[in-house]
């Protein structure tokens, strides 16, 4: 067994600056493949931060090595102050996780999994019933307490997840794609739980490639892709520096796509994108440039006019859209 | 110092590492939820096995010279062979699937591992329970070669020790190779290759005198050869005459579960933390 070394509660608690986690050139590969290419970043106290992009982008390979169960292949990385190879016990003692599938032990109750979970962070049973009690008061299923896991629907599993990865107590909550694969209402459920925590002055640190979960949670992201960040910023200033005020959307009978799209290039938007299914003009006016695309002959079969989002953001940035 | 340690959750030289056994402790919860029927199977196992082989075969076998059996009755002599085999069943049976399936089914090890436990102490607190099951269904069989009149001396005592030895000697290095395993289809070389041929040529069923020399030796080299050994020794009375065999039996088992943890460690690392 190797000790930390004797100051590191002294360094954890007395490090001063705001800085929590701290990367530069950070870097995972995996063999040939690089999963993560020299990132720098430095996630504060109480803020969520979020990392966002397509899968496979090297959002999770980031996670887990904030996670302390992923050494960094090379490049700098400080958690808590310190370094996560030599003092991994410690500081996941401080995280909490909540991995993109669930962990839940499904043979146990829902009480059996958070009392499990607790004595892995070595606290008292009696610590552990109050926390367990108060968390499932929080996550609203203190009236599932005694029922299996098995047969919970996704979002209650989810929320036994979120409670469990918060029995420790957690400084950062790190959470992977906290609502991939929920229904909408248990997504709203989710977040709704996930800015209580914030209000409490958890750190929040998530993954996720839905632009409105992003929005709604996070202060502030960073675009990944191909393992290395290609924007940072608030949700606001990434859609304003990236993208236009407001997006045309326009879809054209199939035949007609491609014939539309080359004739909407020369067209007096700020920039265009050409989808499978539908062509985005990205403009100051939208309904101004939709009376101009009928002026100039072209009828689409539906348009639609909306506010630019992070999404065309990141098909910007990438060429990609986040959800293919 | 010593206060900040414990507030981090990392002091862990005290028991053997307190950090293994909080992993010991789930595997712990989950067994309070099945202990009943698990019981059920560990005790007909060995009646079905002294009451077929002791009385059955056993009657057949007595029947002609039980000379090469050392002069024992058959039912003597396959009783303690059914305790040191039966520990490496329970071995395969608990460091075989169940860490595959920590991995891939149930993710326990996956959930684990995001708390303050390490890899090896992840492996470490499953051994544990392994340990503990070999133990208990060891017992098992003690009462029930007991209660058929199969031991033959007090110093059965150390048979019980012998075959949880014996199941440790599998548990920890099979543990740490099915950590690595990436196709549960493995598992069945292991049980038809490996388990199906030691449990019949270890000198369980007939004594390796039986054999033809060069099969003999291969016996020889064999861990449940030398589990076999040791609880036949024990349960006859017959180990005081060969301290030094006895001796070499338990270390070549000691080496062999020794092995198996340091691997285990190592193993439960590359496979965890990558």
């Amino acid at each position: 067994m190797s000790h930390p070394p004797a100051s590191l509660d002294q360094v954890l608690e007395t490090s001063g600056s705001e800085v929590l986690v701290r990367a530069r050139g950070l870097t995972k590969k995996f063999g040939s493949f690089t999963a993560v290419d020299g990132i720098d970043f430095d996630l504060y106290r109480g803020e969520a931060f979020g990392f966002l992009g397509p899968n496979g982008a090297g959002k999770s390979s980031t996670m887990r090595m904030i996670g302390c169960v992923s050494p960094p292949t090379s490049g700098e990385l400080a958690i808590l102050g310190v370094d996560p190879v030599r003092n991994g016990p410690a500081i996941r003692a401080r995280l909490g996780v909540v991995p993109q599938e669930d962990t839940l032990d499904v043979e146990l109750t829902v009480r059996e999994n958070l009392l499990v979970y607790g004595r892995y962070f070595g606290l008292p049973r009696r610590v552990i019933r109050e926390r367990a009690a108060a968390l499932l008061e929080f996550v609203q299923l203190a009236d599932r307490a005694n029922s299996k896991v098995d047969p919970l629907s996704g979002g209650l599993k989810r929320r036994l997840t979120i409670a469990r990865s918060l029995i420790n107590e957690p400084e950062i909550l790190i959470l992977d794609e906290p609502t991939t694969g929920l229904d909408p209402q248990a997504r709203h459920v989710v977040w709704d739980r996930l800015f209580r925590l914030k209000q409490r002055g958890v750190t929040l640190i998530l993954t996720t490639h839905y632009m409105d979960e992003a929005e709604q949670l996070c202060d502030r992201l960073v675009v990944m892709d191909h393992g290395r960040f290609a924007a940072e910023g608030s949700p606001r200033d990434l859609i304003a520096r990236y993208c236009s005020p407001e997006v045309l959307e326009l879809r054209f009978d199939p035949d007609l796509h491609h014939a539309a799209a080359d004739k909407l290039k020369d067209f007096s938007a700020e920039r265009s994108e050409v989808l499978a299914d539908r062509i985005l003009l990205y403009v100051a006016d939208g309904d101004a440039a939709l009376a101009a695309v009928r002026a100039s002959g072209l009828e689409p079969l539906t348009s639609l006019v909306r506010r630019g989002t992070l999404e065309d953001v990141f098909l910007y940035l990438t060429g990609r859209r986040l959800e293919d | 110092m010593a206060p900040t340690l414990l507030a981090t959750g990392v002091s862990s030289s005290w028991p053997f590492s307190s950090l293994s056994f909080r992993a010991f402790q789930c595997w712990l919860t989950r067994y309070r939820r099945i202990w009943r029927s698990s019981i059920w199977s560990s005790v007909l196992g060995p009646i079905c096995y002294l009451g077929a082989l002791g009385f059955g075969l056993g009657t057949l076998v007595d029947k002609h010279s039980t000379a090469s059996l050392g002069g024992v009755s058959y039912l003597a002599f396959v009783a303690p062979a059914i305790l040191a085999s039966g520990a490496m069943n329970t071995a395969m049976g608990e460091a075989s699937y169940p860490v595959f399936g920590s991995i891939k089914w149930n993710r326990i090890y996956i959930g684990a591992q995001a708390s303050p436990l390490r890899p090896a102490d992840i492996f470490r607190g499953h051994l544990m329970f392994m340990a503990m099951r070999i133990a208990m269904n060891a017992a098992v069989v003690i009462v029930v070669m007991w209660a058929f009149g199969a031991i033959r001396s007090a110093w059965v005592v150390l048979a019980y020790p012998a075959a949880v030895l014996t199941g440790l000697a599998f548990a920890a290095p099979i543990a740490a190779w099915a950590v690595m395993v990436k196709v549960e289809t493995s598992f069945n070389y292991l049980f038809r290759f490996v388990m199906m041929p030691l449990m019949l040529f270890s000198g369980t069923f007939f004594p390796l005198s039986q054999l033809p020399a060069g099969l003999r030796a291969l016996a020889y080299a064999t861990p449940l050869w030398h589990g076999v050994a040791l609880c036949r020794a024990f349960s006859l009375g017959t180990a005081a005459s060969d301290p030094a065999g006895m001796g070499g039996h338990a270390a070549y088992l000691a080496v062999l579960a020794a092995v198996g943890i340091w691997a285990g460690a190592r193993t439960y690392r590359r496979r965890l933390h990558v």
